[in-house]
């Protein structure tokens, strides 16, 4: 990606700065606010990672940026925007519903591969159609998917007030899954780390894992791996390479929309036990910062996921915890932090650059340029009918 | 010489963009009425040069003197206000603008246009007398040719009072009567008084047309010496750094059987443009057919269909056997697979994928090997291991596969390029534009490349709009014109006279 830094800077340092900055600023709206940004931070920390409930809560919340994330990063390296992943997660929570509400399960893990197709076929069926408006009719990603999210969000609102809900009852949700549908908690399968019954956390937190290490198979050693990052570097060069656009387009879609729709195994089976109104909770966009920040690559995903998930639980923390300390104070600080790891990443990249290239400067073979013209292709094929 | 002798003199110009020192401690005198060339490599640092002198880059150390005075060029405004002009290797028009319109743009002389238009006008009529700059001033700039667009640009410049032209590669989109017509056009404004700095890379170029040469490579400016007393030799070994071979070392072809047979080929694009307007030609084993025109006469567009990646209509065959031009079978892989190979026009678009590193660009259109992915995934192992025999065999210089693409010199990609297409063994090696931006050096080394494969029976499709290229290594010359072959010569009994009619449309008959 980047040749001019050390690989360690770019993966490392350059996030850590970034971090460092988006809490500073946010250090100064807290004291604006005139409250002690230094007990702020503490309560943050302390209540994401300072006990077992909190790593617990952070880990659940991280398992579903996970899922997002990798849903995002696999669109990104076919160079797709898909910021559909709300929509996607929330129709794979009906899958994942309807798989576990299908059958008297016996145990949950016959239940879990059932939910994890479930959720992966509907998710991927919800980002089809956006891919294949933009495969075959050119119709922009972006608009579609996030027209997508709306249309979802109304088609889970109908199907939950008239058809799913339990008769007789009041409230817009399906029954609870059987026993047999219900995924170990965090408290069952890793009692000896000291989680406690309260948290969420769940067994789907190794699904995550084992979702990242599949997109990293998958993105990086696999032949569609290539092929997908090839047509995302440079379409022209994927067609002479007989990479047909059209499929790629389809495949890196549904892989997409698959994974965000894998998070409703953590958030509807693992957490509620049954499908309610909006269980995605806007996971669906943190996924896209966490693509950002995570450089779409899966191990970076994993790192950003756990720091989001961190700053939800040690934000939710924070309001109880400190008085005037909002919703919307907590969401201005997730805002800086995908803002200075996300859009504002050259404002670092660029200085540093600068000093590392200062520090290594050498004889170095003169890279073709042409900069009047952008520095691209020398000679450009001037059309002349 | 007095200082007021010298139209610009720039004095210890420097200019690095990040590790990359693009222009480095340039010192150059250019006489005031003088046609004086800048010859130098793709990256020599050309264009960093001219662009430095027009405003657009702000040099890192040095000093630029114009008329003897000196001037600090903070933008282009200032370059135009110290007279200076530039006509660009791709115009900066408005194509759906008039021509008075385009020459006014930026230079209006107040809120009403009339005035300007009036003024434009007559100024237009007289230039076009003394210059013999012919242009319809309300013509609309998308229907002129070429050409005429350029002369547009010089225009422009001219009306705003330009003493010193540059011109940056005027002649590559140019047939050879419209690049003599230019050069005409040039010496007289040079008598006129006017200065010229002609960018080029092409030493005949030079030796035609300029008063002093000035050579530049990797940044450095190696030498300024008088066109007269100087050879396209000595030139090239000057912009290379060390002895060049400019001919082609070659026996006469011996065709084999019809390996390539191509009739009516027609191809539409995308505006429902008829890009082809049937094609017939053929291609035996062991023979290299060139096809020259001016670029973007239907030769893109012949790669791209024989390629596999466009739609068109008509036969093709390879081998006696007809290849599928329907439906979704047809595409690249399809080719491949029937023993074409491809080095595409434009390898930093198409050819490479310029992020990627060497290794993984080896596999690059022919991922389903066996050899590459023999299962689910891909063999990382086997792939370096091919990039570094074909480095080692095409002389791939750093010698790296790590490294990406991007990082390598335009040569050095053409060679990863060429090693990966040539070493398929292929029955047809289509190839376009093989030396475009690659430096002198390894130009010869793709010329031996192509003849080895020559030699060696197959068939082969050239493709540039370097006519002394068509001319070296083909054993057949087809001229396209309009999506049309105008005529088939031999190289040696033609000459660049009689291809550049035909480049421009004209038959043989129209020549006569």
């Amino acid at each position: 990606m980047n040749d001019t830094l050390p690989r360690w800077v770019d993966i490392v340092l350059i996030p850590f700065i970034n971090l460092f900055l988006a809490l500073l600023v946010s250090g100064l709206v807290v004291l604006l606010i005139g409250k002690n940004p230094i007990e702020a931070l503490t309560i943050l920390v302390n209540g994401s990672v300072g006990s077992s409930y909190g790593w617990g809560y952070t880990l659940f919340y991280a398992t579903n940026f996970i899922f997002t994330g990798l849903g995002v990063a696999v669109a990104f390296h076919a160079r797709l925007f898909n910021i559909g992943g709300e929509g996607q997660a929330a129709l794979g929570g009906l899958g994942v519903a309807l798989a576990a509400l299908s059958l008297n399960w016996p145990h949950w893990s016959l239940a879990l591969p059932a939910a994890v197709i479930g959720g992966m076929l509907f998710g991927a069926a919800w980002a089809a159609i956006p891919a294949y408006l933009q495969a075959k009719r050119g119709s922009h990603i972006v608009i579609t998917t996030i027209m997508f999210n709306f249309i979802a969000s109304a088609l889970m609102v109908y199907l939950l007030a008239n058809v799913l809900k339990v008769p007789g009852s009041a409230s817009p949700e399906t029954a609870r899954f059987v026993e047999g549908a219900r995924l170990p908690n965090a408290y069952d399968v890793m009692s000896f780390l000291g989680f406690s019954r309260s948290t969420p956390l769940n067994i789907s937190f190794f699904v995550a894992i084992a979702a990242c290490v599949c997109v990293y198979f998958l993105i990086w050693r696999t032949k569609l791996g290539y092929e997908i990052r090839s047509f995302g570097k440079s379409e022209p060069g994927a067609i002479y390479a007989g990479i047909s656009p059209v499929r790629i387009t389809m495949i890196a879609m549904l892989i997409s929309g698959g994974l965000c729709g894998l998070m409703a195994v953590n958030a509807v089976m693992g957490e509620a036990e049954r499908l309610v109104l909006d269980p995605v909770q806007g996971a669906g966009f943190v996924g896209i910062a966490v693509a950002l920040m995570g450089r779409s690559h899966p191990v970076g995903v994993f790192i950003a996921a756990l720091l989001f998930g961190a700053l939800y639980q040690g934000g939710a923390e924070l309001t109880f915890e400190m008085n005037g300390m909002t919703r919307e104070m907590i969401l201005v600080i997730q805002a800086l932090v995908i803002l200075f790891t996300g859009a504002l990443d050259n404002m670092v990249r660029g200085p540093l650059e600068a000093v590392f290239v200062a520090r290594t400067r050498q004889p170095v073979p003169p890279v073709p340029t042409t900069p009047l013209t952008g520095g691209g292709h020398e000679e450009e094929k001037k059309v002349e009918p | 010489m007095s200082a007021s002798d010298l139209a610009i003199e720039l004095r210890g110009i420097s200019k690095a963009f990040g590790p990359v020192q693009a222009n480095k401690d340039i010192s150059i005198q250019v006489k005031r009425g003088s046609i004086h060339g800048i010859i130098g490599e793709n990256g020599a640092g050309k264009s960093t040069l001219m662009s430095i002198l027009y405003g657009f880059y702000k040099a890192d150390a040095g000093e630029v003197f114009i008329g003897g005075q000196k001037t600090e060029i903070t933008d282009s405004q200032a370059a135009i206000d110290a007279g200076i002009g530039m006509v660009f290797q791709h115009f900066k028009l408005v194509e759906n603008f008039s021509v008075l319109e385009n020459i006014i743009l930026g230079a209006e002389d107040g809120a009403l246009l009339k005035p300007s238009l009036a003024k434009a006008r007559t100024l237009l009529k007289k230039l076009a007398d003394d210059y013999e700059m012919d242009v319809d001033p309300d013509a609309i700039i998308e229907d002129l040719g070429v050409g005429q667009q350029q002369r547009v640009e010089i225009l422009k410049a001219l009306y705003r009072e330009a003493d010193i032209l540059i011109l940056d590669e005027p002649t590559g989109v140019l047939t050879p009567a419209e690049a003599d017509h230019l050069f005409r056009i040039l010496q007289g404004l040079r008598d006129e008084g006017k200065t010229i700095i002609l960018i080029t890379h092409k030493l005949r170029e030079i030796m035609e047309i300029t008063d002093t040469v000035s050579v530049m490579r990797r940044g450095e400016m190696t030498a300024t010496v008088r066109t007269a007393d100087t050879s396209p030799e000595q030139l090239a070994e000057l912009m290379v750094g060390r002895k060049v071979l400019l001919r082609v070392d070659k026996t006469p072809a011996a065709p084999g059987d019809v390996i390539l047979e191509v009739e009516n080929l027609r191809v539409v694009d995308g505006q429902g443009v008829e890009r082809l307007r049937g094609i017939d030609l053929q291609i035996r084993a062991g023979e290299v057919l060139g096809i020259a025109g001016v670029a973007g006469n239907g030769q893109s567009e012949l790669l791209e269909v024989l390629g596999g990646y466009a739609r068109g209509t008509g036969t093709i065959r390879i081998n006696g056997q007809e290849i599928d031009l329907t439906g979704t079978a047809s595409d690249a892989r399809t080719r491949r697979a029937r023993g074409i190979a491809h080095v595409p026009e434009d390898r930093q678009r198409e050819g490479l994928i310029m992020d990627f590193a060497a290794w993984e660009n080896v596999a690059f259109g022919y991922q389903d090997d066996a050899r590459f992915a023999p299962g689910l995934l891909m063999d990382h192992g086997a792939m370096r291991a091919d990039c570094e025999g074909k480095m080692e065999r095409f002389d791939v210089r750093p010698p790296d596969p790590m490294l990406a693409a991007k990082n390598f010199s335009g040569g050095n990609q053409q060679k990863i390029v060429l090693a990966r297409e040539i070493e398929r063994n292929p029955d047809l090696l289509l190839i376009g534009q093989p030396t475009r931006g690659v430096d002198i050096g390894a130009i010869e080394f793709i010329h031996q490349q192509v003849i080895a494969l020559r030699d060696q029976g197959k068939a082969i499709l050239l493709v540039s709009v370097e006519l002394d290229e068509i001319m070296a290594l083909s054993d057949r010359i087809a001229v396209m014109f309009d999506g049309r072959i105008m005529g088939e010569r031999l190289p040696a009994e033609t000459n660049a006279n009689e291809l550049g009619l035909l480049m421009a449309g004209m038959t043989g008959e129209d020549a006569a």
